[in-house]
């Protein structure tokens, strides 16, 4: 009977969004429903916060039999339903009324009430978990400089393991100018892949004309040439649009707007002043990003590529360091013993071959090639230290 | 006031840089692209050649070279010279004629040289036959052939229906009521001859030797009129019944002989009397009785020595030879059917003109052919071939790399002109020599090294205008392969075995032009030549590395064979493509030259990538695209082998298994593709495009690029160094390596004898044994993971180390060793210098980021001042997907100008790009040709000849001349006086070119370097002024 079906994964926030099927006789109460829920979303044991959207796009709580009746019946056929983690801001369950919190999720967001720069003050009934938990991958920026048709949308690539996951095209894009309707050749986002960065987003669209990339007007631009910008961009992507779909940069009030879809949100956080839940601009947004991620979210601000240095500190190789280095131990383990040899015995033919082991080895793992990036570790320091000292020992000698 | 007093003394205390860059497409090297038509001039001894795209060539003496382009690119059918005149008529396949003049150019100023105005080609008049009217088809006075007579004031123009139009030279203007239609020789014709039917198109006019005024015209049917022009009257008809190809006059003007469609030539007599000739005296089909291929043309000469040579071309039998492209010499009982690999376009001979004379006396057949010109020398015995001073075929084998050295020492050089000379064997004059090279000795000796898909490396001369080859060494002898290396004969032209052998026809394979290659595992991948050391690394398509030492005795020595593995016992790895060359293993004679030393052979036996040779250091390094080696060829020892990632080493770029079957598909390809006519090649591209609109447009999918792409293994490139890489107090021999992920290996590297004696202190007195060793030192992964171009280690002072030798051997300034070094990686995106020891980055210049294009080359170039001498500039020259060049300074990385060069459609020319040190550079324009262009104003390699000539040598004409010329000489004259000195005037090669779109266009920098200090106060002061031809 409960068949659902996945339909989308949102990421922004980490949120999922699920639809599925159910009879309006069929759950028999809160109870049940709540449970049904927990298992939908695989959150068994999580304790959750329901709400639900009425017809006027208000947010409704769902929290024992009579109003998640009364939310079953003003279903037609869509009911949406909005779960928060509890744990998130426990002490704003103890104090909240339903009413406040009718203003403070989701929905209310999309309005652009002037009371919305309130919120974060007077508001602590928001259910949002704390932004540390959440990873940016998208945002909107600029939107004080750009005109109301355009939209500037940047992707952060890095912390997700999705594809950017979109194509672009040539065109013919059509510009109104005083000498009458021009056409000229354009670049545009020809297909959007399923479960893709870009789609996910929901910021970017078919046909939507690629104006800018990074800053840099793409106009006269072949194709290939588009294409090797983006990808060179690619950690860090900042695409100008035109977006086809012109209907999203005017507010409009509730109608077509889902609670959960997030590109919703951010097409109407333009304009408005930043709410919580509202992708900042750029300046804002960095302090957040991603935790796990590894910290390059804001190159392009910094100009800096990060590329990974891994200094092999133990040049010359000696004996001390070998002992501290565990990466190349398969073959530094007989080096000690074998270099002070060297000197009399003639080599084998395959003298370093155990280097790119450790290069592997430090390739995968991402922390400690950033803390070498970074600055040396301790151990590879002081091992560095000693490696002086003997060479200095060789020099006098 | 204070900053402007300020700003005064800057000036006046920091030398006044002054650097021209520029762009300047100076000459085409190597063998026409598709030539169609050949011209002679025998009293300028110029020769001329027409190519399809409409681009006449004409060659005097080495150095002497001119070129004009139709404002068309229609195919050029025939040329025909105005002798002694500097003149040439071309007809184009669109049915129109050219009058093309050498013209004396005016003169101008390079870079601040003032250079003596040149001869150029240049287009006078054009003249097109009008359509009959009433007749729909154009084609009847379609012009199938020209004749001009030997006064140069009249055109004969035969044409497809039949009729003989005269035109007045060199106006080229009809002469009304003059012409000649076919109704008025049937008219005369016996009524069984007649029959009813058209006598066909003209298809060959020749003036009678003797009797000014009197012309054969040869009817496609196969009647023959001799018609006296003055008189306008028939003066005799030979009634021929064989289908007619061409025409030629015996000396004396007593008989003429005629070549036919069915493979046969008659002799005919010209009496008097008898105004009909049924019956030629007589007549034979040289390669019969079985059907045979027409004679295309035919040439009779005589000689003093004996019987008249004859000479033409086809007439093989169909069944067995028909596809031979053959020209047969005939004379007495000698007998040589030349065999070429290409079509014979046209051909001619070398003769005494002077009519006082009374035999021919030829000396040399000159033969174009599709791909290559070959020469015969008719007065020594046996009829050899002349090596040709220029034209090379370069892709007598597919080029497949090339390298340039420049500025040769002589010592080297010598060694290889002594080793070239006695391949080639003796010496013989050149037939073609006319003009004078009047450009001055090159200052520097350079050479060009190309290595081709046959396994040869050739050396040419590419210190002037003229491409020369010097010396070619075959790589192939070192190895077992299917093909005997025996067999082939370095010289087919001077194998005497061939003549004797009892074949009929009497074949003799001349030429060089050989696509098809016997083993592609042989081609060559990279080439390295230290040139102080005569030491020659080449590395090639199996994995193999040889190293060749120059010698000037023949040897026979065994070549020390290495194997290196580098996937040291890596398990569960297979390698499905081509097993590595099989070495010789029994000692082999190495004539004199470039003799090999030693053969490194990679296992997996993969393509290698990259190499490079410290001949200070003995050492090699070598990469494919499963890891890299270094290999210290002295002690004939692997050091290490290295991959730069475990499981892409395992995986390899792509499938293996193809590439052999792919490289053949290849190098079919090629021939074929050059073989495709315009007209096919057009209709092709059609049916492709039209194809193309039918399916969805073309997407480009946007990913970053991943660290899994199979193909990021590839070793990329590879450098030596001695620099800081352990700290900053101790320089030593370094390796770097960048791969096409991204990433760059840094090894150290301790070599017995070199830097600080360590290695030889720590391994005790007097160990002459000691092994190179290498470390990794840095590692850095590029973060945008594209692939490394290129790697160079700055100096203190921002310079890049000199070569091995050159600093130890005081020949160039020693690197600056007290302050900090820096390492220059550019990738296919970025250009970053980051400093050293500590790896960090200083600056960068994101160039895909800004301009949407990639590095596909990258040279450091030194550009010298043409005002002051001694002054030069490194900078970063950078060529780009596009097609574009861009100049970076360095280690700055601030971009100082853009020039669009190569098209960017052109692939292979952008990628077979080669610098030269001191800002020239080679591209192919075609399998065949390279072109040379300088970003130096400083350095030009251009033709600059003159010419006697019997007129006076007009100056260019303004621009309101007769004919709107591309060259546009006028215009240029026009902006030499705005571009401040600067050139104003270009040679036409310059414009001339088909096959690029480049603008030509000459941008004067005048670069005022500021101190630090000031230029945060105030941007660097750019004073520019360009101006564009197009």
């Amino acid at each position: 009977e409960q068949e659902y079906h996945r339909d989308t994964l949102l990421l922004i926030f980490e949120a999922e969004y699920r639809r599925f099927a159910l009879k309006r006789n069929g759950p028999g109460g809160f109870q049940e429903f709540y449970h049904l829920l927990q298992t939908i979303h695989r959150i068994p044991g999580v304790d959750v916060l329901l709400g639900y959207a009425d017809i006027h796009g208000d947010l409704l709580p769902i929290n024992n039999d009579d109003n998640f009746h009364k939310a079953v019946s003003s279903a037609n056929p869509l009911l949406r339903i909005i779960i928060t983690k509890r744990e998130d801001e426990p002490v704003v369950f103890a104090t909240n009324s339903l009413q406040r919190r009718k203003k403070g999720l989701g929905l209310t967001g999309l309005r652009t009430t002037g009371s919305s720069s309130t919120h974060q003050k007077n508001r602590p009934g928001l259910l949002i978990g704390s932004p540390q938990d959440f990873r940016q991958i998208s945002s909107i920026i600029d939107v004080d400089i750009l005109p109301e048709t355009h939209r500037r949308v940047r992707l952060h690539k890095h912390g997700t393991h999705k594809p950017l996951g979109f194509y672009i095209r040539d065109g013919v894009s059509v510009r109104v100018t005083p000498q009458g309707v021009e056409k000229v050749p354009g670049v545009f986002i020809s297909r959007l892949v399923r479960g893709g960065l870009a789609e996910s987003t929901g910021l970017l669209g078919v046909n939507d004309e690629i104006l800018e990339v990074n800053g840099i007007d793409v106009a006269g631009k072949s194709l290939d040439q588009v294409t090797d910008m983006m990808v060179a961009n690619s950690h860090n992507l900042i695409v100008t649009v035109k977006p086809a779909n012109q209907r999203n940069n005017v507010m409009h009030r509730g109608s077509k707007m889902s609670a959960g879809n997030t590109s919703m949100r951010s097409a109407g956080s333009t304009g408005s002043a930043p709410s919580h839940d509202s992708p900042s601009p750029a300046s804002q947004s960095n302090p957040i990003t991603a935790s796990n991620s590894v910290a390059e979210g804001d190159s392009e601000d910094e100009d800096e590529d990060g590329d990974l240095i891994i200094e092999n500190d133990s040049l010359p190789p000696y004996v001390s360091h070998h002992v501290t280095n565990g990466n190349n131990s398969n073959h530094n383990k007989d080096s000690p013993s074998r270099r002070p040899d060297s000197s009399t015995m003639v080599r084998p033919l395959p003298q370093s071959v155990s280097m790119p082991n450790s290069v592997g080895a430090s390739l995968s793992n991402s922390p400690l090639a950033m803390s070498n990036h970074n600055g040396s570790p301790t151990h590879t320091a002081s091992s560095s230290q000693e490696s002086m000292r003997e060479d200095g020992n060789i020099i006098t000698l | 006031r204070e900053i402007y007093l300020n700003l005064f003394f800057y000036i006046a205390n920091v030398p006044f840089s002054l650097v021209y860059f520029c762009l300047f497409q100076t000459v085409e090297h190597g063998f026409p692209h598709q030539p169609s038509a050949l011209a002679f001039d025998p009293k300028l001894q110029l020769m001329a050649i027409g190519t399809k795209s409409g681009a006449i060539k004409i060659y005097g003496a080495p150095g002497v070279e001119f070129t004009g382009l139709h404002k068309d690119t229609t195919a050029v059918t025939q040329m025909h010279f105005l002798p002694g005149q500097g003149r040439l008529l071309s007809l184009l396949d669109d049915n129109t004629i050219h009058l093309w003049e050498l013209v004396a150019g005016p003169p101008r100023e390079v870079g601040g040289v003032k250079r003596e105005g040149m001869v150029c080609l240049q287009e006078v008049c054009s003249y097109s036959l009008p359509g009959r009217p009433g007749i729909e088809s154009c084609s009847a006075t379609r012009v199938t052939v020209l004749l001009l007579l030997r006064s140069c004031e009249l055109l004969c123009v035969g044409t497809e229906g039949g009729g003989v139009y005269f035109l007045d030279l060199p106006r080229l203007s009809l002469k009304d009521g003059q012409t000649l239609l076919q109704d008025q020789v049937t008219q005369s014709l016996p009524e069984d001859y007649r029959c009813g039917k058209s006598l066909g198109p003209v298809e060959s006019l020749q003036e009678h030797p003797q009797q000014p005024g009197k012309i054969l015209i040869g009817y496609s049917r196969g009647l023959v009129v001799l018609w006296d022009l003055s008189t306008r009257h028939a003066n005799h008809l030979f009634l021929g019944k064989q289908q007619l190809e061409s025409l030629v006059w015996e000396r004396s003007g007593n008989s003429f002989v005629s070549s036919h469609s069915d493979g046969g030539y008659s002799v005919w007599a010209v009496a008097s009397g008898n105004p009909y000739t049924h019956q030629p005296v007589s007549s034979s089909i040289p390669y019969g009785p079985f059907p045979c291929k027409a004679i295309n043309k035919i040439l009779w000469r005589t000689a003093q020595s004996g019987s008249p040579v004859l000479l033409y071309s086809g007439g093989m039998p169909r069944a067995s030879y028909g596809d031979r492209h053959c020209l047969t010499i005939q004379q007495d009982k000698e007998h040589v059917t030349l065999d070429f690999t290409s079509r014979v376009i046209d051909f001619f001979t070398v003769h005494s003109v002077e009519l006082e004379k009374e035999f021919d006396d030829p000396s040399a057949l000159v033969v174009l052919l599709e791909e290559e010109l070959v020469v015969i020398d008719l007065q020594t015995p046996g009829w050899p071939s002349l090596p040709t001073p220029y034209l090379a075929p370069l892709h007598s084998s597919a080029i497949t790399c090339s390298c340039h050295v420049s500025n040769v020492p002589p010592k080297l050089w010598e060694r290889l002109v002594n080793a070239g000379k006695a391949q080639q064997g003796q010496q013989h004059t050149w037939p073609i020599c006319g003009g004078k090279n009047m450009a001055p000795l090159p200052k520097q000796q350079e050479l060009l090294l190309t290595g081709h898909e046959d396994g040869t490396v050739r050396f040419w001369d590419a210190s002037g205008v003229a491409l020369t080859p010097i010396y070619k060494l075959s790589t192939a002898s070192v190895f077992h392969t299917d093909c005997d290396p025996s067999d082939d004969p370095q010289d087919p032209s001077n194998d005497p075995d061939a003549q004797q052998e009892e074949e009929w026809p009497p074949f003799r394979k001349v030429g060089c032009f050989d696509p098809y290659s016997d083993d592609p595992r042989l081609g060559i991948q990279k080439i390295s030549l230290c040139k102080y050391s005569n030491k020659l690394v080449v590395a090639g398509t199996a994995g193999q590395v040889k190293l060749d030492m120059d010698n000037d005795e023949r040897s026979d020595h065994l070549v020390d064979v290495s194997v290196v593995d580098l996937l040291q016992d890596r398990e569960g790895f297979t390698w499905k493509g081509h097993d590595r060359l099989e070495p010789r293993l029994k000692p082999a004679p190495f004539p004199p030259g470039f003799q090999p030393l030693v053969l490194v052979q990679c296992l997996p036996p993969a393509s290698v990538t990259a190499v490079t040779l410290h001949a200070e250091w003995n050492l090699i390094a070598f990469g494919t695209s499963h890891g890299f080696g270094l290999f210290d060829y002295h002690r004939r020892n692997a050091v290490c082998t290295l991959h730069p990632n475990d499981s892409l080493a395992m995986e390899g770029p792509l499938s293996r298994v193809k590439s052999l079957k792919k490289s053949l598909r290849q190098s079919f390809r090629r021939i074929r593709k050059s073989r495709v006519s315009g007209k096919k090649r057009v209709q092709e591209a059609n049916a492709a495009l039209a194809e193309q609109e039918e399916v969805a447009p073309v997407q480009r999918r946007i990913e970053p690029r991943s660290a899994d792409d199979s193909l990021s293994g590839v070793v990329r490139c590879l450098c030596f160094a001695d620099t800081f890489l352990r700290d900053g107090t101790h320089h030593g021999p370094t390796l770097w390596a960048g791969t096409n992920s991204g990433s760059v290996y840094a090894y150290a590297l301790e070599v017995p004898g070199v830097g600080l004696g360590r290695v030889c202190e720590r391994s005790g007195a007097g160990e002459g044994s000691a092994c190179a060793e290498a470390v990794l030192g840095k590692e850095i992964q590029l973060m945008h993971r594209a692939p490394v171009v290129s790697i160079c280690v700055l100096d203190g002072r921002g310079k890049p180390l000199p070569d091995p030798y050159e600093a130890s051997r005081d020949l160039a300034t020693a690197p600056d060793m007290t302050n900090a070094h820096s390492v220059l990686i550019a990738s296919e995106e970025q250009l970053k210098v980051f400093s050293l020891p500590k790896v960090s980055a200083k600056t960068k210049f994101k160039l895909t980021a800004h301009e949407g294009c990639r590095v596909r080359k990258v040279a450091m170039v030194v550009f010298s001042s043409t005002a002051q001498e001694d002054y030069s500039e490194h900078t970063l020259v950078c060529l780009t997907n596009l097609g574009d060049m861009h100049l970076f300074s360095i280690p700055g990385l601030r971009p100082q100008v853009r020039y669009d060069c190569i098209r960017k459609e052109d692939i292979s020319g952008i990628a077979s790009c080669v610098f030269t040190k001191n800002g020239q550079g080679f591209y192919l324009i075609s399998p065949s040709e390279y072109e040379r262009f300088s970003l130096s104003a400083k350095v030009l390699t251009e033709p600059l000849c003159s010419i006697h000539l019997d007129r006076p040598l007009e100056p260019t004409p303004a621009s309101d001349g007769p004919a709107a010329q591309p060259q546009a000489n006028g215009t240029h004259k026009n902006q030499t006086s705005q571009a401040e000195g600067g050139s104003g005037y270009t040679h036409a090669h310059t414009h001339t070119h088909t096959h690029t779109h480049a603008h030509v266009c000459f941008v004067i920098f005048l670069i005022f370097f500021l101190p630090p200090r000031l230029s945060f106060l105030s941007s660097p002061l750019l004073f520019f002024s360009s101006c564009y031809f197009s």
